[in-house]
Parts: structure tokens; sequence; C-alpha cells
């Protein structure tokens, strides 16, 4: 059994293939390391693990779908949270401690509220590796890594919910909610910038919207999450040719003035970072 | 009370609407105690029974279309109102106003002023004209009152996109209220943490599900009634 011709065949049909698994490209090289030293009755697992990986989470397609998607990424969040409040000295007693138990509880709710509206539809919660692999490896013990994270969730949030929005169209009770998510998660990021703002150093600039893209002093590991975000077109239209209060809209307040949607491939991609299994 | 004027037709015809238009009743007796501060505005609910009486003007305010459009002129005339009131705030900011707050209300401004030149140009000829506003009941010399004015119009504004968005057939629309109504979620939560922090997103505006406000465009305009002029007529504006 040639697996690297299986990848190529792969390949050939879905050029995204390794796009799809890029976060977990090593494991494609581990694998062809590996696969002369386990038993041939192993690799059928090992390639189906490696399937889960690239589609288990795929872009959803129907209301169901787009339900476990948002699920999924509540999972994420309200873990994170969870997890950073119980960290004894990690977040400032007081006003940081009640804002970040606060939004740990909305999302706690969502994920709450998500599975009781999919009953046994519901998909399980993964198991995440919030250190992204070594990345952000002192985000449970050094603050403001942890606020530069929850930022990093909020506005993929934010994008994630938009993003899904048109398989939703016309449905009163799911979208509804789902707008009624979205713009919580919204004004979530908006206090999370404000708090970063307040910690200063690098994050001083923040404002509570976003400007151009990638806005947030934590560097380009996060350019995925802001791509696009420098749109100036809206329905054809340049938003830096209308009338401003003095003269044209500037290319800051036209960026700022719309969040931008993220495809449900360019999010996975992104939690995939954070999911271990 | 001449000043109501309930449109021609009722905007709910079908008979299973009956308790929703209970409802619509009930907002139209909002509206009529808003007349008391000499509003005029064509209600977006009406009844039949009122359709031959001496309130009916003819629909001569500000029609906003049907179907779509109508929703895009509603966002309309709700971004009018929120570039309104910022620019005259900007304009006359109160005293001691921190250099951030300052900062922060020109950028709302401004993002206001690029939601209302967007929707005049993408609506084209089908845009309403400019409204009116009265922004007299603000104090612009008062912090409090200037943010509770700011804080009211942008969870507002959120509750409007949110409760609206299902009522809307084109998914191009609904991705462009989409992406406008999580920027005025931003604007809604700072302004709530600037009049106390950690309020932006507190059990005024989040249930125990987690989930944000939404309002029917009926419910959204009688709150806005009070600051609108200008009449308009919203009685083929879709509704619930």
């Amino acid at each position: 059994m040639n697996l690297l011709n299986v990848f190529d065949q792969i390949n050939a049909v879905d050029p995204e293939f390794s796009d799809r698994i890029s976060p977990r490209r090593e494991a494609i090289k581990n694998l062809a390391s590996i696969s002369g030293k386990v038993t041939l009755a192993a690799i059928p697992f090992l390639i189906s693990e490696l399937f889960k990986k690239a589609y288990g989470a795929t872009a959803p397609t129907d209301v169901n779908g787009v339900l476990n998607y948002a699920l999924t990424l509540e999972y994420l969040e309200a873990e994170y949270y969870t997890m950073g409040v119980a960290k004894a000295g990690l977040i400032p007693s007081g006003r940081p401690l009640g804002a970040i138990t606060t939004i740990r509880d909305h999302e706690v709710a969502h994920v709450n509220f998500l599975k009781q509206v999919l009953g046994n539809k519901a998909v399980s919660k993964p198991t995440f590796d919030f250190t992204a692999g070594g990345t952000f490896g002192n985000v449970f013990s050094n603050y403001d890594t942890f606020l530069a994270v929850a930022q990093a969730f909020e506005d993929t949030g934010v994008r994630a919910y938009k993003g899904q929005a048109g398989i939703l169209l016309g449905n009163r009770v799911v979208l509804t909610a789902a707008l009624q998510i979205h713009s919580v998660e919204a004004r979530h990021a908006s206090h999370i910038r404000q708090m970063r703002r307040a910690r200063g150093g690098g994050a001083a600039d923040q404002k509570p919207w976003i400007t151009g893209s990638n806005d947030t002093g934590i560097g380009a590991v996060v350019d995925p999450i802001y791509a696009g975000e420098n749109n100036v077109t809206q329905a054809g239209v340049d938003i830096t040719n209308l009338s401003g209060p003095m003269g044209k809209i500037s290319t800051n307040a036209a960026t700022q003035s719309f969040d931008e949607p993220l495809s449900a491939e360019a999010v996975l991609n992104i939690a995939g970072l954070f999911i271990k299994a | 009370m001449k000043k109501i004027t309930p449109n021609n037709e009722p905007l709910l015809t079908s008979d299973s609407e009956f308790e929703k238009k209970d409802l619509g009743r009930r907002d139209f007796l909002k509206f009529a105690g808003a007349s008391a501060a000499s509003l005029a505005i064509l209600s977006v609910a009406s009844c039949k029974k009122d359709r031959d009486d001496d309130m009916d003007n003819g629909g001569k305010g500000m029609y906003f279309g049907s179907g779509d459009i109508a929703i895009l002129n509603y966002a309309y005339a709700l971004e009018q109102l929120e570039a309104a009131f910022y620019i005259q705030l900007v304009n006359n900011p109160y005293s001691g106003i921190s250099d951030m707050e300052k900062a922060f209300f020109t950028d709302i401004r401004d993002h206001e002023i690029a939601h209302r030149e967007f929707f005049k140009v993408a609506l084209g000829a089908k845009a309403i004209s400019n409204l009116e506003f009265n922004l007299s009941g603000i104090n612009f010399s008062s912090r409090a009152s200037v943010l509770a004015t700011a804080k009211t119009f942008e969870d507002l504004g959120v509750s409007a996109y949110n409760g609206a968005g299902w009522l809307i057939k084109d998914p191009k629309y609904l991705l462009l209220a989409g992406k406008i109504v999580s920027v005025e979620a931003r604007h809604a939560a700072w302004v709530r943490d600037m009049i106390d922090n950690g309020s932006f997103a507190n059990q005024e505006v989040v249930d125990s599900n987690g989930l944000d406000l939404a309002k029917s465009p009926s419910v959204v305009l009688s709150a806005a009634a009070p600051f609108i002029k200008s009449k308009i007529d919203v009685k083929d504006l879709p509704t619930y």
C-alpha cells in the first residue's frame, strides 16, 4: 500500500486537500515515515483519522450543519473562558474577572442553547489545545496572551456567524437566534479589545472595532483571522468614494464600519489549530 | 391626536395573523401616546376599522416601498437618525469629554455616515429622502444624557437588525445587514462600558440563553418615533 500515492490521488480530485489538513501537514509526513513501522492493519485507522481531521468538520450546507458548526465554536469559547476563570491568578480580580466571567456565562449559555436546539443531532465537544500546539504556550499563565487569544476567538466568532447567515435565510427561529448570538459575540469582541487597550503596550491602540486587516498587534499568526477585513467595497459601492463629514469617508472608517464574513473553511482551519481531536 | 395617520391597508392580511395584529394594535397605541410629543408618523400597524375615518391622510408620508426595499429604507432611516445624533454630538461635545471619548465618538459618527451614505447609494431612486429629526430632548452638554441616548440608539439598532434579518429575502442584503449589525454591537458595548464599565452585554440586553435583543420593525419604529419629525409611510414594510 503506497500511502503517498493515495494522497497524490486525493490531491488530483481535491486540490485543496492538503490545505484542508494544513495545520496537520506534519501528520502526513509523520504518517509516511511511520508507515514502515506500524502494522498494515493499523493503517486504515490512521487514514480514517486523517480524513476525519480534514473533512470531519466540513463546511455546513444545511441548518443543522450551521448549528453544529456554531456549537463547535461555542464549545471552544466556553471551555477557553471556563479554564481561564478557573486558573487562579491569571485574570485580575475585580472588573476584569467580572467581565470574563460574564463572557464565560454567555458562551456556556450558547453551548447549552445550541445543544438543546439540536437535540440528539448535536456534535460532541472536541478536545482542545489552547496553546495551538505551543504557539500560545503561556495562554493560561500570561494575562496578555489570554486576552489576545480571547480577542482572536471573538473576532473569529463574529465573522463565522456572518458567513453562514445565507443558509438560514428566512428562517425566523434559527436565523434570529444566530443573529442574537452573533451580536453578543461582537459585544464581547468590543469589550475584550477595550481590555487589551487598557493593558497598553502593543495593544494600546486597540479600538472596539476592526481597522483594516489584523490591527491586533498580536502578529502574523492571526493574519488568517483578519484576512479581508480591509475590504472597502460593499455591494459594488466603494465606501471611500462616499461623502464623509469632511471630504470622503476615510479608508479606516470604511473598513471599521463593515465587519466582514469568513468562510467556513477558513474558520475551521483557524479552529483546527486549537482542536486536538 | 389628529397627527396620527394610520395607513390605508392593514399590514397583516392573513387571518392566521390575528394575534400578531393584536400586538400591532398595541404598537399603534404607543404611537398614539407618542403623538402628544407632536410626532407625525404613519403607523406601521393600522387596523381595518380606522381605514375610513378622518385620521387617514391618504398616505402622504415618505413611502418606504415594500419587501427588501422597505427593509433597506428602514435601515437607512435608522442610520440617518444615528448619523444626525453623532454629528451633533461631535460638533457640540460635552464639557470634559476625554480624548478617547472624542476620538471614538468621531469614529462612530463616521461609521454611521458611511452606513447612511451606503444605503442612499445602494437604494438609488428607491431611497427615501432625508428625514428630519427632533433631537431637542437630548442635552448635548450633558455626558449622561448623550451616553444614555447613544446607548438607546445602539441597542435599538442591534435589536432592529437582529429582528429584521429573517424578513429579508435576498441573501446579499442579509449579509450586508450582518456586516453592519456587529459594528453597531461593538458601538453599543463601548458606549455601555463608558456608562458603567462591564455593562457591555448585561442582562438588559442579553437573556439567560446568551441571546441579544431582537425587535420587530413596528416595535423599533415606535421606539424611534419620538425622534422622527418627518412623516413616514411604512404600510408595506414587512413586520410581525
